[in-house]
């Protein structure tokens, strides 16, 4: 069975070769062909499931080596992949959610003329997101990564001919950048610490190595899962990303992409583990980008930023549940796994509103959509239901979880970040009812005569009914017996936090903010009638509209200073560097000026010269003969 | 000549110090003489004065291959090439370069006193005369030594010296690239340039000079350029025979006429005005 | 009298010879004194030969002059060949090595 891991890969990257390569003549059957590697891609996947499945607890973690592919001297890296439970749960996230966005797309794209490429680059994703969660060692897993900014690169900026979307594009590339640098740096610190960046290795190595360079690198670890999972501080391209085609978002948001940064920390969690203060740092981030998402969220009319705002704010549940140890990851991956399935068909709701309505993005250009598009309405809505934790679906499961082991890292550090996720809870409910009200209840804000909203065909529901399905149920699938936790455990250990407040209480108090939450947007957006133009708003909802003025604060900061720095360097550069250089040069002409006067060519001049060194050699001797 | 010892006769002293001087004067006039010719002569002296040194100190072989080769044959080289190569600028003892006649005392009293100091430090007490060494006579030794340790040497100096010879024609060999002309072309050459067709006029004659350095006088009396040869005008070594100076010489002639008592009287008058002491006209050129 | 002042009189009559290179511009004058100090330097050897009572010293003394007369020869009719293309003996004219 092992040798099914390449094929994983294999397959959406054959896709992507042939799609991209193919030319014109794949134009008709491109979409065909991509969603069929992306199966094909799923249904290996289940298979190497069901056989892992099938092993004992101890054994579920396959390995194989492809070939030698760096050996310089002591730096050895293979081509090597390494599949357990963690990669698994990402591999049947990642082609599940993939292929049902790939069919999904084939009607969302339909009258795309570059549907082909599209598809080409959709496979190309995935398969650098499998690289990036299969590869048994850091530097093939940095592979997939730089694949995964280069895929969401090209997708972002699929509609090149829109300038906003070619900016966006840039901007999501740049802000990733950072966050390799952090990576690369992390794996050149592995490498000359450990001497190698093998998982098994390096992970096992932890506990005879220094808790600086632990620390080390697990802050370059944490700024590399900033820069992919869109957490603060370099979380400005995500919302941009909305340039892109909805199911790219949905791709990006749900099943690939900004799920790397938690599967990196969490699968260093060893080194983690080591360094406590690079732990402070990963909840702190997490708790910080929580807030920040949700409060983005509440303030946005474009559906697509909204949600956008939303995955921030989830992201940020699971990298906080990841920074607290082993009480956190495998609720960390629960949530990403459930808030896959729910976002993904969010995303997929929105794109098909879009698609029912001209594709306006404004919220307040819409309303009462329920009767117009039911399938639409009814898997938003149970998306909806399980993003904010609604009872009894996947949401109320993962979230809750996170929610207790937060108040069980224990202290002071324990009531904030239980205070924090709480507070994100709420807010959570409110931003996603107020999408909820604006979108489907209320009256029409729409124009009748231009705009006729319908359901979407058939291609585009079924993926969202499957997804919507998944939100439901993936939760309380999960958590019974703990079954998800004890499939990780082999990976991630566990420990039962001990909260200072029972579960009861937290599940208690969840559903009072909860409760708040939807009742305060009822308020606001259900009882009164949405204006069609945004008032003016507080000075929050003005700041939380331009992002929390993120990006004035990397323009002052990070572009100013930069062209500051830039402008000292050159200053430097000419009166320093090139000071030295020319000087150095100036002072050697004008030395070889003055030399170059005892060649006189006058042959007495140089005689002298030689009668004054021999003089010199005399007395040179006598002198060493002690006169 | 035979006895050699350690340390020298009294009479070997004086002969050093005298001929030492000599040795010493002919160096500085080497260097300082204005014409080549005088240097040279003065080197001539000064390696006789060696040969004489090395005889003293019993390289008797030596001290005669010193006169023969270098007195003989090398300086007498010199003097061809001083003669071939005639009169020119460089002879002049105006420096040129700045600081090079300074720069050049200076080093060259550092030097010596240098080498002086060398010497006088180095520990030389101890002479063990050659006595033993010329004692199958110094010819032979010599003989001995040069055939035996250092015939190698002394094959490569032969060769040496047949490069030389090659070299030294090659270097002043000239190819005459095309026939010389005959007399009979030159003579129609000369007389299509118009220039000189018959010989040279003679030089002038005079009472008590008849040498080639007096110019001739032409019909109203100034001296004729074409008469003397260019050399030594270039030189300034022709005699003036121009009106006044003559009439000067005339004077001075007839005042040592009546010096010597054998004036004619009263029309041996003294002239007008001019120099009292007698002067050579040579000497007046020079100046 | 010590034979060591022949000594003197060799270093004496050397840096006379090098003095007359520095200060002398005609060509066959330089030369003149570039042999006086090898005679100088023969008259060294001769009492070196003397001092230690062999004759090695005056075998040297043999080559040196052997050498000088080969130098004379070659370096005046470099002089000769030197004054005949221009005109000139002066070592200060020979300078178009110089840039």
């Amino acid at each position: 069975m092992e040798n099914l891991i390449a094929l994983l890969v294999a397959a959406p990257l054959v896709g992507a070769a042939l799609l991209l390569c193919g030319g014109k003549r794949l134009d008709r059957t491109g979409h065909l062909i991509g969603s069929l590697f992306a199966v094909a891609s799923f249904a290996i996947g289940v298979a190497l499931f069901a056989d892992l499945l099938g092993r004992g607890a101890e054994d579920r973690t396959l390995h194989q080596y492809l070939f030698s592919w760096i050996q310089v001297g002591g730096f050895r890296a293979d081509a090597a992949f390494q599949l357990d439970q963690l990669s698994m749960t990402f591999v049947l996230l990642i082609t599940g959610v993939g292929s049902l966005i790939h069919i999904y797309s084939i009607g969302y794209m339909e009258h795309d003329e570059r549907r082909r490429r599209f598809f080409g680059y959709l496979n190309l994703f995935l398969a650098a997101m499998l690289l990036l969660v299969l590869a048994d060692n850091y530097l093939l897993l940095y592979v997939g990564w730089e694949g995964v900014g280069l895929a969401s690169y090209l997708l972002i900026g699929f509609w090149q001919h829109k300038p906003s979307a070619a900016t966006a594009a840039k901007k999501a590339f740049l802000v990733n950048r950072v966050g390799d640098m952090g990576l690369s740096i992390a794996i050149m610190l592995m490498f000359t610490t450990f001497g190698t960046f093998a998982f098994g290795p390096v992970l096992a190595a932890t506990g005879e190595t220094s808790e600086g360079k632990l620390t080390a690198i697990g802050l370059m670890l944490l700024l590399a899962a900033c820069g992919k999972s869109a957490q603060v501080p370099l979380q400005s391209w995500l919302g941009d990303a909305m340039e892109g085609p909805t199911p790219v978002s949905a791709l990006i948001h749900a099943a690939t992409m900004v799920t790397a940064g938690v599967y990196l920390i969490t699968r260093s969690g060893a080194i983690f583990n080591a360094a406590p203060d690079a732990q402070v740092a990963v909840v702190a981030v997490g708790a910080v980008t929580l807030l920040f998402g949700a409060i983005v969220g509440c303030a946005k009319d474009d559906i697509k930023k909204a949600l956008a705002g939303s995955t921030m704010s989830q992201i940020g549940y699971m990298i906080l549940a990841a920074g607290l140890g082993p009480i956190g990851y495998a609720f960390a991956i629960m949530h990403l796994v459930t808030h896959g399935f729910f976002k993904a068909g969010l995303f997929l709701g929105a794109g098909s509103v879009m698609h029912g309505m001209n594709d306006e993005v404004d919220m307040r250009r819409y309303g009462g959509l329920r009767t117009y598009m039911p399938v639409t309405f009814i898997t938003f809505g149970l998306g909806y239901l399980a993003i904010i934790g609604f009872p009894g679906l996947s949401g109320f499961f993962s979230k809750d979880k996170i929610i207790e082991a937060a108040f069980a890292k224990g202290g002071t550090e324990g009531w904030i970040l239980g205070g924090a996720a709480l507070l994100g809870a709420a807010i959570t409910a409110f931003y996603m009812t107020r999408v909820m009200l604006m979108t489907f209840f209320g009256e029409k804000r729409w124009d009748p005569d231009t705009t006729h909203p319908h359901e979407s065909p058939k291609v585009m529901t079924i993926p969202m009914i499957v997804l919507a399905v998944g939100s439901v149920f993936a939760g309380g699938l999960f958590s019974v017996n703990e079954t998800f936790v004890k499939w990780l455990e082999p990976v991630t250990s566990f420990e039962h936090g001990h909260s200072p407040v029972s579960a009861t209480t937290v599940t208690a108090a969840t559903m009072v903010v909860l409760v708040l939450g939807v009742g305060l947007a009822w308020a606001m957006y259900g009882r009164r009638p949405v204006p069609a133009t945004a008032p003016r708003g507080s000075l929050l909802t003005r700041a939380a509209r331009r992002d929390l003025l993120q990006d004035d604060f990397n323009h002052v900061v990070l572009v100013r200073g930069g062209e500051h720095l830039t402008r000292t360097l050159v200053y430097l550069d000419h009166s320093l560097v090139d000071g030295a250089v020319n000087g150095t040069a100036a002072s050697m002409g004008g030395l070889s000026g003055r030399l170059r006067k005892l060649q006189s060519g006058f042959v007495r001049s140089y005689a002298v010269q030689m009668l004054g060194g021999a003089a010199v050699l005399i007395a040179a001797t006598l002198l060493m003969r002690g006169v | 000549m035979t006895v050699l010892a350690a340390a020298a006769s009294t009479g070997e002293a004086v002969q050093f110090w005298l001929l030492g001087i000599v040795a010493v004067v002919g160096a500085l006039c080497t260097i300082l003489m204005k014409r080549a010719v005088h240097s040279a002569l003065s080197l001539a002296g000064t390696m006789i004065v060696l040969a004489v040194f090395y005889l003293a100190n019993g390289a008797y072989f030596l001290g005669v291959v010193q006169i023969v080769v270098y007195t003989g044959a090398i300086m007498m080289l010199f003097l061809f090439v001083v003669m071939l190569v005639g009169v020119t600028a460089a002879d002049s003892l105006k420096e040129t370069l700045k600081g090079q006649r300074w720069l050049a005392a200076g080093l060259g009293i550092g030097f010596g006193t240098l080498l002086i100091a060398g010497i006088g430090n180095a520990s030389l007490k101890q002479f063990n005369g050659l006595g033993e060494a010329n004692a199958g006579g110094n010819v032979q030794g010599l003989a001995a030594l040069i055939f035996t340790k250092y015939v190698f040497a002394f094959e490569v100096t032969g060769a040496l010296l047949i490069t030389a010879v090659v070299g030294a024609m090659v270097l002043t060999h000239r190819e005459r690239t095309e026939r010389a002309t005959s007399q009979r072309e030159q003579a129609i050459a000369r007389v299509r340039e118009g220039k000189q067709v018959p010989p040279l006029p003679a030089p002038g004659v005079y009472a008590r000079h008849n040498a080639v350095d007096i110019p001739g006088l032409l019909p109203d009396g100034t001296p004729s350029e074409l008469t003397v040869n260019p050399t030594l005008r270039g030189r300034g070594q022709i005699r003036d025979v121009s009106r006044e100076s003559l009439a000067e010489l005339k004077a001075l002639e007839q005042r040592s006429e009546e010096w010597l008592g054998r004036g004619e009287g009263p029309e041996a008058a003294p002239p007008p005005s001019g120099p009292s002491a007698p002067k050579e006209h040579k000497e007046g050129a020079k100046k | 009298m010590n034979p060591v002042y022949y000594l003197y009189l060799a270093a004496l009559l050397f840096t006379i010879g090098g003095a007359g290179v520095l200060i002398r511009r005609n060509a066959i004058v330089v030369f003149m004194c570039i042999e006086l100090m090898l005679n100088a330097c023969n008259l060294a050897f001769v009492t070196f030969s003397r001092m230690h009572g062999n004759l090695d010293g005056q075998i040297i003394a043999f080559f040196t002059m052997v050498v000088a007369a080969a130098e004379v020869v070659v370096g005046l009719a470099i002089i000769v060949s030197i004054f005949r293309t221009r005109h000139t003996a002066s070592v200060d004219d020979a300078s178009l090595m110089k840039l």
